[in-house]
């Protein structure tokens, strides 16, 4: 008999179902699933259940489109100490170490085991965020560089300690937590839609889009509900439109990290017209108020597609001469092309995903490899670079905004009728499981849910593709000198508050 | 360089001229205007997901409302938000839209210090700090400041450092791993320094109301001089918030 249960991408499936094994077994069958290069882990999480701590792990294979799900339950209170799986793969690192701060679990051969962001049910209240544990090195001949919490700019906060020896950085470690507002707790506490629906949009509110269809194809799917096309179609465009809106913003924030002023300008302005389009449609610029669970408020209707049309034949040949101009200026190369290096190899151990992994030749896009909505109509193909350099994350978002304006004029092409401008009350099934992955402009969005006896929630686990990521630029950043440290933060992108949730 | 010229040439004017008449188009959530026709109060105040709807008189609370819209959808004849984003005040209370009220949302000048305008009307530097802010009220001020809504043209600018700041920007609910920096943050600039809190979160919490993750003393003991609603306030409320506080509203181009 299988040690496993494989679910797809939005299937939700009776808790039970999911086999429960010894600990030493579940370590050795997840580390296993990972020997196959297809799979990657999407989560990994526990809470308390029946007075044990229950371990589910969540194990996607990006060529299967399937999902290996497997369980184990572990004592409290107990001083017991667990073998890591961390100490097999890198993968499990982040997982690890929260569960171990979440619930105190010790375990014997984890080589990182640090506080993750401090959240307010963390098992050890003695620990604060102002004693964090760093990494120190004793020698006459590197110092150390410590910056933030607060940034120089309009930025979230996250604490950087860099070491250094003379300008060139040997180490960086990165501290979060700052953010913590205890978003998975409020899911539990808030008990109707329309609250968890507003915490979805606020997890991270460049992500408004991906975060909360992740949020309603999860509860769609909770309560036996088949979007229909309508619903279906305004979250792919909007998806697509907001993959648009941010990697643009990102291009200008790149430039404007290089001080190449043009190219800042020019991009941050043609943003613009591409999230006013998000408020004549839905009433907001970052498209709070458009995803909603079962129902569509703001109808797509061909007014709105004209203007879309129209907003995006302006964009494309002012976006296409100042990329060029970009890609083209030996100024701006010199400082993209070889700065903050991230490798195939290093991307795949520490189980990166999105934009990060696809710049370091790691095809992970959940669009292609475990599609929902009009995706499942598509034929994908993410654009893969391979120098996993800043310029390879710049050359990204130029071909994924081409491609996203490829997908939207096709998908307006076919404008589906209004289903579903009704509000339906359905309950969640009882004592269910179910994952909902999305691909959002940054990468993998995962949003696992379990419903107990009546139907309400007992678990929320929310993932956004940070919480893989940070590692990656921790790495990419060694050998580089610090004054590169913004330009490859900004390459990446990554989100404070989706990970400090 | 004369292909960089030729982009120059093809931006045209991007900067909106005068950002003090633009007109948003519905569905923009601006100010509310709620009716006086009779409905059933209490399932009108139930809808709302942050508890900013109060009943007898029915009002809404713009420090508290998320402006999902919701209780338009289900109360259509009884509210209605209108496209006015001029929505910022410096009296918590005038946040207050109460049943038939349908005028302007204005700072109350009487409660602005006398410094605030003499020193900061012609400069004012500002401090962001995101206190478990999301990053939407951060998009939208680094917007305040590109080249569409260009607030650096009155003077008005975000800076790095606490020392040259005038005053500080505060968004999100106010984590509690953000209360000390945020704390150290505001005593590092020089006095007489202002406190503007923008958006939803930053207001009343917004969704997180009630988070244990939460620790909003800093509000208990300092003065607030601007409340930004929005979630996440339009670049325009920002910006006309501020203006107006620095009593420089007179000066913009009209
Ligand atoms: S729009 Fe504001 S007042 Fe109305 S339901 Fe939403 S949060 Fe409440």
């Amino acid at each position: 008999m299988r040690n496993y249960i494989t679910i797809k991408n939005n299937e939700t499936i009776p808790f039970n179902t999911i086999p429960i094994l010894k600990y030493e077994e579940f370590l050795e069958t997840n580390v296993s699933f990972l020997k196959d290069a297809h799979n990657h882990c999407v989560s990994y999480f526990a809470f308390p259940f029946q007075n044990k701590l229950r371990l589910i792990c969540c194990i996607a294979n990006d060529f299967k489109a399937r999902i290996k799900l497997t369980s184990a339950e572990i004592e409290t209170n107990a001083a017991k100490v667990y073998p890591s799986l961390t100490a097999c793969n890198l993968n499990f690192n982040m997982f690890e170490r929260e569960i171990s701060e979440n619930f105190g679990v010790k375990y014997s051969d984890h080589p990182w085991l640090k506080p993750v962001r401090y959240s307010c049910s963390r098992f050890d209240q003695s620990a604060s965020i102002s004693n964090y544990p760093f990494y120190k090195i004793d020698s006459e001949e590197l110092h150390e560089v410590g910056v933030g919490p607060i940034h120089a700019g309009v930025i979230e906060p996250g604490h950087f300690r860099f070491i250094c020896k003379g300008e060139q950085i040997q180490h960086l470690e990165i501290q979060l937590g700052y953010q913590h507002r205890g978003v998975e707790n409020l899911f539990l506490l808030k008990n109707n839609l329309l609250q968890r629906t507003l915490l979805a949009e606020s997890i991270a509110g460049d992500t408004t889009v991906g975060h909360t269809t992740a949020f309603a194809n999860l509860w769609e799917s909770l309560c036996g509900y088949e979007p229909p096309d309508d619903l279906q179609f305004v979250r792919t465009l909007a998806l697509e439109l907001e993959r648009i809106a941010i990697h643009t913003g990102d291009l200008s924030a790149i430039c404007a990290d290089i001080a190449y002023q043009l190219g800042a300008s020019v991009f941050g302005r043609l943003r613009t017209p591409i999230i006013n389009f998000f408020q004549n449609w839905s009433g907001n610029r970052l498209a709070n108020g458009l995803i909603r669970a079962f129902q569509n408020n703001y109808s797509f209707t061909t007014e709105l597609r004209d203007e879309l049309l129209k907003i995006l034949s302006a964009y494309e040949p002012d976006f296409e001469e100042m990329s060029d101009k970009l890609m083209h200026n030996p100024g701006s190369l010199s400082r993209l092309e070889k700065t903050g290096v991230v490798t195939f190899e290093q991307a795949h151990s520490i189980g990166a995903v999105g934009m990060t992994a696809k710049a370091s030749g790691l095809n992970r896009d959940i669009r292609a490899s475990h599609p929902s909505l009009y995706y499942r109509r598509m034929d994908h193909q993410p654009v893969i670079k391979h120098h996993g350099d800043v310029y390879s994350r710049t050359q990204i978002r130029r071909e994924e905004i081409r491609q996203s304006i490829k997908y939207i004029k096709s998908l307006l092409k076919n404008i589906p009728d209004v289903e579903s401008n009704k509000r339906l009350l359905l309950n969640p099934k009882q004592n269910s499981f179910l994952i909902s992955l999305v691909e959002g402009w940054r990468g993998e969005i995962c949003h696992c849910a379990i419903t107990g006896e009546n139907g309400e929630l007992i678990h929320y686990k929310i993932k956004d593709p940070s919480f893989h990521n940070w590692l990656a630029l921790a790495l990419a950043v060694r050998k580089n000198e610090i004054s590169d440290f913004p330009i490859c933060n900004k390459s990446f992108n990554l989100s404070y508050c989706g990970f400090d949730l | 360089m004369i292909k960089a010229i030729q982009i120059l040439r093809h931006q045209g004017k991007q900067f909106i001229k005068d950002v003090t008449k633009v007109t948003l188009n519905e569905p923009f959530r601006g100010r509310p205007v709620i009716s006086k026709i009779k409905v059933d109060e209490e399932a009108l105040a139930k809808i709302c997901p942050t508890n900013a709807i109060t009943v007898n008189p029915v009002s809404i609370d713009l420090g508290k409302c998320s402006f999902c819209g919701e209780c338009a959808f289900q109360f259509p004849a009884k509210i209605k938000f209108t496209s006015d984003y001029k929505l910022a005040a410096n009296d918590r209370k005038k946040l207050i839209v109460q049943e038939g009220d349908d005028k302007a949302i204005e700072l109350n000048s009487e409660l602005i210090r006398k410094e605030i305008v003499s020193f900061f009307r012609g400069s004012l530097k500002l401090r962001q700090v995101s206190a478990g802010g999301d990053n939407s009220a951060e998009l939208e001020l680094n917007a305040a400041g590109n080249v569409n809504f260009d607030m650096g043209r009155f003077g008005i600018n975000f800076v790095a450092s606490p020392r040259h700041a005038d005053g500080i920007v505060i968004t999100g609910p106010i984590t509690e791993n953000m209360a000390e920096p945020l704390q150290i943050c505001y005593d590092a600039i020089p006095s007489p320094k202002i406190v503007i809190l923008c958006g939803v979160d930053a207001i009343s919490g917004g969704v997180f109301q009630n988070s244990a993750a939460l620790n909003r003393k800093f509000l208990e003991t300092h003065k607030v001089d601007l409340y930004v609603p929005g979630n996440p306030p339009h670049p325009l409320t920002f910006i006309n918030g501020v203006l107006e506080l620095i009593g420089k509203l007179s000066r913009v181009k009209r």
